[in-house]
C-alpha cells in the first residue's frame, strides 16, 4: 500500500521542479493527443515550442509577439498572483481586462482628434479606473455581504463581453465607417496611440507596465506590510484577524489591484495591437494569466518566466494551426494540460509517497 | 458485567521494546521500553516535547516507528493505522474532541465507527455502556447541548463500545471541573477492574498519584524511570520529569490602586451558531494585579477574549484600559494603547504555523515594537525582536527563521507569551497560557505572567486548569454561559465555593441553587 504524508516543510526541490516537469508532461501528454488527431507528435511540438524563435521564415515575425502576447499576461498574471497569495480568487481578469480596454478608448475618442500629450496618460488613467471598478463589484459585495468573488467576477466576464459588443456597433462605434461594427482605430490616432517603442520590437508600454508591476508586486511581496498581510491571509486567516488584518480590506486593495492591473492591460492592448473597441475584443488573456500566475508560482519572477511560455504555445499554436493544421481547440488544450500537470505536481511539493506495509487484520 | 479483581495474570498486556522515532532535526523516541498488565492504569509522563504524542501515536498507528517492535497479548503489534489499532483491541480519547455539533449522541458515536448497527439499537447499548461505568448519557442529546465532561464522556462510550483491551487517554483532565473529574476517575477505576488496561497521559501529577499505579516517565524522548506513582511524591515525580527542581512562582501581594483594565457592561451576540453570547460581562483589575478567570470550556473564554483583542469590536466604552475608552478600536490600536493578548489556539490564531518566528512577530509587535515602518517591514528588526523573546523565555529552537509549526507547544507556547510581554502591554489577557504545555515551560510561563503583574501591569489569565488559577491568581471570577460572576479573592476560597461559582456545570444541577454572587 501506498500512502501520502504530508511533509514537514514544503521541499523546495519541488517547488522549484515541478514547473519544469510539468512543461515536459505536457509534452508527453500533448504530443499522444496530436498523435491521436493523427499529427506527427514531434513536429508539432517543434512547431509550438521552437518555430516561433527560431523558424527561418516565421520567427521574424512571431518573435516580437512573444512581447505582445506575454506583456498582457504578465501584468494581469502579476496582480491576480498577490490575490491569489491571500486566498482571493479573481477569476474575472478578463472582464476588468475589457472594463480597463473601454473605459481607456472612450477616453481617448473622446478628444478625437484632438492633439495633445495628456491624451494617452489620460486614457491610461481612464483604463486602470476601468478596470479598477470593474473589480469592485465582486469585492464590495464579498466584503459587505460575504458573496464569492469567485461566481461574481466570473460572471461579470460575461457582462463586459456584451457591453464590449453593444459598445462596439453603439456609442463607440466609428461615426466614419458606415455600417461596420468596431471603434475608430486608436493605432492611427497619434495621441492615443501605443505604438512599439522600438520599432519592430514588439515593446509598447504595456511590456514597460508590466516590468513596473512585476518589480512592485516583489517589492510589496518582500518588504512592505501589505504583501505580509497577505501572505498572513493566504497561511492563517484566523492569526490574520488577530493580528488586526481586516478580511474586507485586503479583498478590495487585492481585487482593486489585480482589476487595475487587468484594465492596463486591456488599455495597453486596445492603443496598441488591438487598435480598436471590437465585438469580440475579448480574446482569453484574463484567463490564460490564471494559468500563468500560477506557473510562476504564485512569484513574480516565475510569472515572468510563465509569462513567455504561455506565450510561446500562443503563437507556436497559431502556427501550427496554420501550418500542420491542428485545431484551435487541441492548442487550448494543450495549454489546460500544463495547468493540470503543475497542480498536480503541486502535491510533491507539500506530500511525499510512502510505502506502507498491509495492515495486519 | 461484573467486576472481578482477579490476580494479575504474569503476561503483560502490552510490551514495547526498543521503539526509536526520529523526525528531521528531532529524536523524538529513543529506544522505549515499557509493559503494561491487563487491567493496569498506566500513567505516561514528560514534558511537552518529550515523546509522549509520538510514543502514543505510534501505539495508536498514527505514526510508525523507525525501530523497535510492540507485542499485544504475546502477539507482534505493528498497527498500520488507527482502524488496525482499533481492530487489535486498542482504543483511544484524545485531547481534542472530534465530535459534531449538530448531531446527536448516539450518531456522532455511529460516525465513528466501521460498521455501525441501527441507531435505536446503538442508542440501547450507548445507555446500557453509560449505566454500566457510571458515565450518565443521554444518546438523543445534540453534543452542541453537552459540556466539555459529557463530550468527553460520548468520545469514551464510542471507545467503550468497541470493547478495547488498552483504552488511551490523551490528558483527560485539563477541561473538566472538579466534579466531573471525580466522576472520570470512577469511571476510569471500573474499566479498569474489568481488565481493560488504561495508558493515561496528564501533567497533572497529584492525578496520577492518585489514579495510576505504575507509570513511565519520559524526559527528551527516552525513558528516564518506571515507579509506583503513589509511592512517590508530586514534587518528585516532578523532578524525575523535568530533571530539575521546580518553583512554584512567587505572588506578590496584592496590589491597592485605580484600575488599569476595565470591562463593563460587555455583552456580545454569539458570533455562529453554537457559538456562546456575552451578557453583561464586568471586570477591573488593578496594576500588578492578576485575575484569574475559571469556567469549563465552550462558556465563552474565547468570546471574552476576541472582544478584548479587538477581533469583535464592541461599543467603546464596553473596555477602558486607564480609563480611556479603547472598546471599539480594531486589534493594532489596541496593542498600541497598550492592550496586549494571547489566544488559546497556538497555531492558526496566536501563531501562522506555516510562517518564521521572525514573521510571527509581525502579528502582534509590528507597531509597538517599530517593525513596521512608513508601510515597510523592517525584517532585521523583527529578527531581533525574535531573537530576544527566545533568548529571554528560553524557547528551544534552531533559530528565528524556522516555521512557527515546527516548535514544540511549550515552546511555541513561551513565543507567543514572551511576544506579548517583552512589548511591555499595561494590561495582558491569556487564555490557556499553559493549556497542554509541559511543567518546566508551564512553570516559566506562570512566572513570567507574576512578574509581569509584578512590574505593575494589570493581567486576565482565563484558563480551565484552577490549580493554575488559585496559584497564580489574586482574585478569582468565572465564566459560566457567557456571564462572569463578580470577582472574589483567592485567599480562603474553597474548592467547593469555586465549584459552585463555575455555576455548577451541565449534569450537576443540583449545585446550582445554593451558588452565590452567581448572576441569574
Amino acid at each position: 500500500m501506498i500512502r501520502l504524508e504530508r511533509r514537514p516543510a514544503p521541499s523546495r526541490f519541488w517547488t522549484a521542479a515541478t514547473p519544469l516537469l510539468a512543461v515536459a508532461l505536457t509534452m508527453v501528454a500533448g504530443g499522444v493527443m496530436f498523435a491521436i488527431l493523427g499529427k506527427d507528435p514531434v513536429a508539432a511540438i517543434r512547431t509550438i515550442f521552437w518555430d516561433p524563435l527560431f523558424h527561418p521564415q516565421y520567427a521574424a515575425f512571431s518573435r516580437p509577439q512573444l512581447l505582445v502576447k506575454a506583456g498582457p499576461l504578465i501584468l494581469i498574471a502579476t496582480g491576480l498572483a498577490l490575490g491569489f497569495r491571500a486566498g482571493i480568487w479573481n477569476i474575472g481578469a478578463e472582464g476588468q481586462y475589457i472594463a480597463g480596454a473601454i473605459a481607456g478608448a472612450a477616453v481617448g475618442l473622446a478628444f478625437y482628434p484632438l492633439e495633445g500629450w495628456f491624451v494617452f496618460p489620460l486614457m491610461v488613467v481612464a483604463g486602470a479606473f476601468g478596470g479598477w471598478a470593474w473589480a469592485m463589484i465582486p469585492a464590495l459585495l464579498k466584503a459587505r455581504f460575504g458573496t464569492s468573488e469567485i461566481l461574481v467576477s466570473l460572471m461579470l466576464v460575461y457582462v463586459a463581453d456584451k457591453i464590449v459588443a453593444a459598445m462596439a456597433v453603439g456609442a463607440l462605434r466609428n461615426p466614419d465607417a458606415t455600417g461596420f461594427p468596431g471603434s475608430r482605430n486608436l493605432a492611427r490616432y497619434p495621441a492615443a496611440a501605443n505604438p512599439d517603442l522600438i520599432a519592430g520590437s514588439g515593446l509598447h508600454w504595456g511590456g514597460v507596465a508590466a516590468l513596473l508591476a512585476v518589480a512592485l508586486v516583489w517589492l510589496i511581496l518582500a518588504r512592505h506590510r501589505l504583501g505580509f498581510e497577505v501572505r498572513l491571509a493566504g497561511l492563517a486567516p484566523r492569526a490574520a484577524r488577530f493580528a488586526g488584518i481586516s478580511p474586507g480590506r485586503l479583498t478590495i486593495v487585492c481585487l482593486g489591484l489585480s482589476g487595475a492591473f487587468a484594465g492596463l492591460a486591456g488599455l495597453f492592448e486596445v492603443a496598441g495591437p488591438g487598435g480598436q473597441i471590437r465585438i469580440d475584443f475579448g480574446s482569453g488573456y484574463g484567463f490564460t494569466a490564471i494559468i500563468v500566475a500560477f506557473l510562476g508560482r504564485l512569484h513574480p519572477a516565475g510569472i515572468v518566466l510563465a509569462g513567455f511560455l504561455m506565450a510561446l504555445t500562443y503563437i507556436g499554436g497559431e502556427i501550427a494551426q496554420f501550418v500542420i493544421g491542428l485545431p484551435a481547440a487541441a492548442i487550448q488544450a494543450f495549454q489546460g494540460m500544463l495547468l493540470f500537470f503543475l497542480l498536480g505536481l503541486d502535491l510533491a511539493a507539500n506530500y511525499r509517497l510512502r510505502r506502507l506495509r498491509r495492515a495486519a487484520p | 458485567m461484573t467486576a472481578t479483581a482477579a490476580p494479575p495474570p504474569p503476561a503483560p498486556l502490552l510490551e514495547v521494546e526498543g521503539i526509536t522515532k526520529a523526525y528531521p532535526g528531532v529524536l523524538a523516541n529513543s529506544d522505549i521500553a515499557f509493559a503494561i498488565r491487563p487491567g493496569a492504569v498506566h500513567a505516561l509522563l514528560g514534558e511537552n516535547g518529550a515523546g509522549k504524542s509520538t510514543l502514543v501515536k505510534i501505539v495508536y498507528g498514527l505514526v510508525r516507528p523507525d525501530a523497535g517492535r510492540m507485542r499485544l497479548l504475546g502477539a507482534p503489534y505493528a498497527p498500520a493505522s488507527p482502524a488496525a489499532a482499533r481492530a487489535a483491541g486498542v482504543a483511544m480519547v484524545f485531547q481534542h474532541f472530534s465530535l459534531f455539533e449538530a448531531l446527536t449522541v448516539a450518531e456522532n458515536v455511529a460516525l465513528g465507527m466501521e460498521r455501525p448497527p441501527p441507531l435505536r439499537r446503538l442508542a440501547g447499548r450507548i445507555r446500557a455502556v453509560s449505566a454500566a461505568y457510571g458515565l450518565p448519557l443521554d444518546p438523543d442529546r445534540p453534543v452542541a447541548d453537552l459540556s466539555a465532561g459529557e463530550r468527553q464522556r460520548v468520545e469514551i462510550v464510542r471507545c467503550l463500545l468497541q470493547e478495547p483491551r488498552l483504552l488511551i487517554m490523551d490528558e483527560p483532565t485539563s477541561v473538566l471541573t472538579p466534579q466531573e473529574v471525580e466522576i472520570l476517575f470512577g469511571t476510569l477505576r471500573r474499566i479498569a477492574a474489568d481488565g481493560t488496561a488504561i495508558l493515561y497521559i496528564s501533567h497533572k501529577l497529584e492525578e496520577i498519584i492518585l489514579l495510576c499505579e505504575s507509570a513511565t516517565i519520559l524526559r527528551g524522548g527516552r525513558v528516564v524511570a518506571g515507579c509506583d506513582p503513589r509511592r512517590r511524591s508530586a514534587r518528585e515525580l516532578a523532578e524525575l520529569m523535568v530533571g530539575r527542581i521546580v518553583q512554584p512562582p512567587a505572588r506578590a501581594a496584592a496590589p491597592a490602586g485605580a484600575p488599569v483594565l476595565e470591562v463593563a457592561g460587555l455583552s456580545l451576540p454569539a458570533a455562529w451558531p453554537h457559538g456562546r453570547a456575552l451578557h453583561d460581562v464586568r471586570l477591573a483589575v488593578r496594576g500588578g494585579e492578576i485575575l484569574g478567570i475559571g469556567g469549563v470550556a465552550g462558556n465563552g473564554q474565547d468570546e471574552l477574549l476576541a472582544a478584548l483583542s479587538g477581533e469583535r469590536p464592541g461599543p467603546a466604552a464596553a473596555v477602558r484600559l486607564d480609563g480611556r475608552p479603547i472598546g471599539a478600536l480594531a486589534p493594532a490600536a489596541r496593542r498600541m494603547a497598550g492592550l496586549a493578548t494571547a489566544p488559546e489556539e497556538r497555531l492558526g490564531h496566536a501563531a501562522a504555523p506555516d510562517m518564521t518566528l521572525t514573521e510571527n512577530t509581525l502579528l502582534t509587535a509590528a507597531g509597538r515594537e517599530r517593525l513596521v515602518r512608513h508601510g515597510l517591514v523592517g525584517w532585521r528588526r523583527a529578527q531581533g525582536f525574535a531573537a530576544r523573546i527566545i533568548a529571554a523565555f528560553d524557547v528551544r529552537t534552531p533559530g528565528t527563521e524556522v516555521a512557527a509549526r515546527a516548535l514544540s507547544g511549550g515552546n511555541l507556547q513561551k513565543f507567543v507569551i514572551g511576544r506579548e510581554i517583552l512589548q511591555r502591554p499595561r494590561a495582558l489577557v491569556v487564555n490557556q497560557p499553559t493549556w497542554g504545555v509541559d511543567a518546566a515551560a508551564a512553570a516559566a510561563i506562570r512566572q513570567a505572567l507574576a512578574d509581569l503583574a509584578g512590574a505593575g501591569a494589570a493581567v486576565v489569565v482565563i484558563s480551565q486548569d484552577l490549580d493554575e488559577l488559585m496559584e497564580l491568581a489574586h482574585r478569582f471570577a468565572a465564566l459560566n454561559e457567557g456571564r462572569l460572576t463578580p470577582a472574589r479573592p483567592v485567599e480562603g476560597l474553597t474548592v467547593r465555593e469555586i465549584g459552585l461559582m463555575l455555576g455548577g456545570a451541565h449534569g450537576m444541577q443540583a449545585a446550582r441553587p445554593a451558588a452565590e454572587g452567581v448572576p441569574a
